[in-house]
């Protein structure tokens, strides 16, 4: 059994675990997206630039501070978070209440800004991010070979993610967010804090992005539109899996990657495409998406 | 009224004499062809409030069928162009049949991800030519009998066509049809309840839009002689929206001003601020959607509008 249709098992072992680790980014993205569309009502198009910034964020502070990875790791989602809070505070704040296409807008005119001055700064070639000295290497499974990195990215967004599903379903926290999407001006009633609830949901979504961010730097090369066609692809994610639900996204986005992955292996030229063909489909049989209530 | 009539009294005396005081040609075709995509995605945001994020992919794949049937199969402009404005209609009753099926932001990002699809099938299908687009594209005659060799024919066809376009645009808008769609615009369950299939009519409206976004994309290939992959790609979508909007959404010159104002940026600020460009649309794009959402033309008719209150 070293072969299935003639494609040798370790080839598709391989795949298959690239596309892991493509999806692992799609669920850590859309389930960024899904948190901060479900209590704001934004659709963060500058999602995208956000895991850009991260990836940035992880670069720069090697090359300037000798920032290392395991920081890197912790300090760059910080960074960005509060870049995000600040921007909700002056500038997502004053949309709320109008058609939530504005918000669209107005975070695809931030990613343009943000992805086209890094692309100005430091030009359109990739940078390589090394990858941490006790995570290189792999280990020989016997079926197949596995870099200990690509392991790594994809134990550590499935913590992330379902820690993320658990605080949200599980905890108070949680529950108050929930209660925000719900009804915010009941909530606000009952004296909590709404709007800090709000920057800060937009800011640990954002963050989100960033970790992915920090943690696809090995993996691709850091540069300007590393996040531009990625976010379009997160979108289709989203819209298969339905906005709405948490679980929905993560479980797409890991499903959706393998797919790819797969189709990388019997039928190379399509890759690009399946996702979005998926999408079609399911918006065909099952508008309301996947996970999602109508 | 007569404040208006007086403008495009004027503007329609600056278009005619462009070429003869000194204003390149081949700027203002591109200007006139992109102004007529504003113009018909206008058609889509103004009055349907549909928020299409893929519009690129009719203008830009008109683009690719027009240039592709007249290198590969020596057509004559004219059917060359007709055979774009099918390709596109015919895409925009796939995309749009999907994208109709949700609403507000999810017919965004639907529209966005299928212009996306669009855009790999450029870059890998064998007759686009990949990275280098079609490129060399002949203006040839028009119908075999007007040659568009010269830039100043080729002008006035162009300027023709986009004048046709506008008033098109105006009588669908002012049409039953037009009303009703309005009239979903603002509350589509009531629409519906009124008896109108409001599928229906956003599916003709997004049709109609896609074709006429191929009708531009198709022109601004023969003007400029190449189809390439940033016709289709998602930042020629997002230039459009942003010159909608900056003129003023659901006015009908608003396109018309927002897409001025954007080539004319991207043609002459791009030698002073050289890449920045990207960024400044950004900045622009955020403005417009913080300070003035009606867009310029749409501000200053409400002020003309308070003014006479």
């Amino acid at each position: 059994m070293s072969e299935i249709f003639g494609i040798p098992v370790a080839v598709i072992l391989g795949q298959l675990m690239l596309g892991l680790v493509n999806g692992s980014f799609y669920a850590l993205l859309s389930l960024g997206l899904a948190v901060i569309f479900g209590l704001m009502g934004v659709v963060n198009f500058a999602h995208g630039a956000f895991y850009t910034l991260g990836a940035f964020a992880a670069l720069l502070g090697l090359q300037y501070f000798g920032i290392n990875y395991w920081v890197a790791l912790l300090v760059a989602p910080l960074a960005v978070g509060a870049v995000g809070v600040v921007i909700e505070r002056l500038l997502l704040r004053r949309l709320y209440g109008l058609d939530p296409l504005y918000g669209l807008l107005l975070t695809f005119g931030l990613a343009l800004i943000v992805e086209g001055s890094l692309h100005q700064v430091f030009g359109a070639t990739g940078q390589s991010y090394p990858v941490p000295e006790s995570l290189s290497g792999g280990v020989n499974l016997h079926f197949m070979f596995l870099p200990l990195y690509r392991g790594w990215v994809i134990l550590a967004s499935v913590v992330v993610c379902f820690g993320t599903w658990f605080v949200i379903e599980r905890t108070r926290l949680g529950a108050t967010l929930r209660a925000a999407t719900e009804n915010a001006a009941l909530l606000q009633a009952f004296g909590v804090n709404v709007p800090l609830l709000k920057a800060a949901t937009y800011g640990g979504g954002v963050a989100l992005a960033a970790l992915a961010g920090v943690l696809a730097s090995p993996v691709v090369l850091v540069n300007s539109h590393m996040g531009t066609s990625l976010v379009i692809v997160v979108f289709a994610v989203v819209v298969i899996g339905g906005m709405g639900s948490i679980l929905g996204a993560i479980v797409s986005g890991l499903a959706l990657g393998v797919i790819e992955g797969f189709t990388k292996v019997i039928y190379p030229e399509a890759s690009n495409l399946v996702v979005f063909v998926i999408m079609a489909l399911v918006l065909i049989l099952r508008p309301a998406g996947l996970f999602g209530r109508e | 009224m007569r404040a208006t009539a007086i403008l495009y009294g004027l503007l329609a005396l600056f278009a005619l004499c462009a070429p003869w005081i000194g204003i390149y040609p081949v700027f203002m075709m591109k200007l006139l062809c992109f102004a007529m995509f504003a113009c018909a995605y206008n058609l889509l945001l103004g009055f349907g409030r549909m928020l299409s994020f893929g519009h690129a992919a009719f203008f830009g794949f008109a683009a690719y069928v027009t240039s592709w049937l007249i290198t590969a199969h020596a057509m004559g402009p004219g059917l060359a162009i007709v055979g774009g404005m099918a390709v596109a209609a015919f895409l925009g009753l796939v995309i749009g049949g999907l994208a109709i099926r949700r609403h507000g932001i999810y017919f965004a990002m639907i529209t966005l991800a299928l212009g996306q699809l669009v855009y790999f099938v450029c870059l890998e299908a064998p007759f686009t030519g990949g990275e280098n687009g079609l490129q060399g594209v002949p203006r040839g005659s028009l119908f075999g009998i007007l040659s568009l060799r010269s830039d100043v024919t080729l002008y006035y066809l162009v300027l023709l066509v986009f004048v046709a376009v506008f008033l098109f645009i105006r009588r669908v808008v002012h049409s039953p049809f037009g009303q009703v769609l309005k009239a979903i615009r603002e509350n589509e369950p009531r629409a519906i309840s009124l008896g109108y299939d409001s599928n229906r009519y956003k599916l003709v409206a997004f049709v109609l839009s896609a074709t006429l976004s191929g009708l531009a994309g198709s022109l601004n290939a023969l003007v400029l002689g190449f189809a390439t992959l940033s016709d289709v790609q998602q930042s020629t979508s997002g230039e459009v929206i942003l010159m909608t909007l900056l003129g003023g959404t659901g006015t009908f010159f608003g396109p018309v001003v927002g897409a001025a104002l954007i080539v004319t940026l991207q043609e002459y600020l791009s030698d002073i601020v050289g890449g920045w460009v990207t960024a400044i649309i950004g900045v622009i794009f955020v403005a417009c959607v913080l300070s003035f959402r009606r867009g310029i033309v749409g501000e200053l008719a409400a002020l003309r509008a308070e003014r006479q209150a």
